[in-house]
């Protein structure tokens, strides 16, 4: 039967998945930001996951809080990739020192 | 038992189009099979008795998220050959700081039990006579109104900031100006000539 600890698992890998993203995508940011959209819905699965065998709702409230900050954090984001872009005519992470940081 | 072939079923499909988002050569087949994960995602949901959950994940994922992705691939102009260089450098070190924090999560969910689970503690209880949806409205409107509130706050913030980031003042655009339209005023901009025969008019 499927338990709680299978869904943990498969959220593990996905998460995991998302962290592997970020590593070997250095370069581009899209991708980035796709790798961390991959990292917001493992967590999405382990709220859910949680709420349902725990038989509490709160769980499923949260996922939803997270969802909009997801959706809200790929829209800006990505605004803010365009404007680099026009300015730049690249995306390359590497590139972006001007802020000296 | 179809409940078991139906997890394993997404399951898998979840983490496979996960990795191939990350692997993908080009971005538009990345974001692609962003949009299947997200489908197999909400097919879990589903399982665990989430519809709302799913639904939202379908709506606000693949309709708007992947949409956004899918315009900002295609409309951006980039060589990506160039920014998949060092893909190959990246990837054992990569791979090592991912296995070594999949065992480490694995081994913690296997190792993890929740003891005395107090089910009398639970902050809104599931109940079997509501459906999901009912329930999570009547959980959402209620006691979470401000957080709702507050994540709708959230939303606008963003969907003003992309606005301001992304517009741009063009030159060379004839636009409307209301002010000055406001501010004109019929003796300035109408005359009556008694126009002689035979003369040019003037302009």
């Amino acid at each position: 039967m499927i338990g709680l600890q299978h869904y943990l698992v498969v959220s593990a890998i996905l998460f995991v998945m998302g962290v592997l993203g970020i590593f070997i995508n250095r370069k581009n940011v899209i991708i980035i930001l796709m790798a961390i959209e991959l990292i917001l819905l493992a967590v999405n699965i382990n709220l859910v996951a949680f709420s349902a065998f725990l038989g509490d709702l709160v769980g499923q409230v949260f996922s939803m809080f997270v969802l909009t900050v997801a959706a809200g954090e790929a829209a800006i984001g990505l605004a803010i990739l365009v404007i680099y872009f026009r300015g730049r005519g690249t995306i390359a992470v590497d590139d972006a020192n001007r802020m000296k940081g | 038992m179809i409940h078991v072939l139906a997890f394993y079923l997404f399951a898998t499909v979840v983490i496979a189009s996960g990795a191939m988002t990350i692997f993908s050569r080009n971005p538009v087949h990345s974001v692609l099979w962003l949009i299947l994960a997200f489908f197999n995602a909400a097919g879990l949901m589903i399982l665990l008795g989430a519809e709302f959950i799913a639904m939202l994940l379908v709506i606000v994922y693949v309709g708007a998220v992947a949409v956004l992705f899918m315009f900002v691939v295609m409309m951006l102009d980039i060589d990506f050959a160039e920014l998949r260089a060092g893909f190959v450098n990246y990837l054992p070190f990569g791979l090592a700081i991912a296995v070594i924090l999949l065992a480490e999560i694995v081994l913690g969910v296997g190792i993890w039990s929740a003891g005395p689970v107090e089910l009398a503690q639970r902050a809104a209880p599931a109940t079997a006579d509501v459906s999901n949806i009912q329930a999570i409205g009547a959980l959402l409107y209620t006691r979470y109104i401000f957080l709702f509130e507050a994540a709708g706050l959230v939303l606008l913030v963003a969907m003003v900031g992309a606005i301001v980031l992304t517009h741009r003042a063009r030159g060379g655009v004839r636009g409307q100006n209301i002010d000055k339209q406001n501010r004109r005023r019929p003796q300035d901009a109408v005359r009556n000539v008694n126009q002689p025969v035979g003369q040019g008019v003037e302009l």
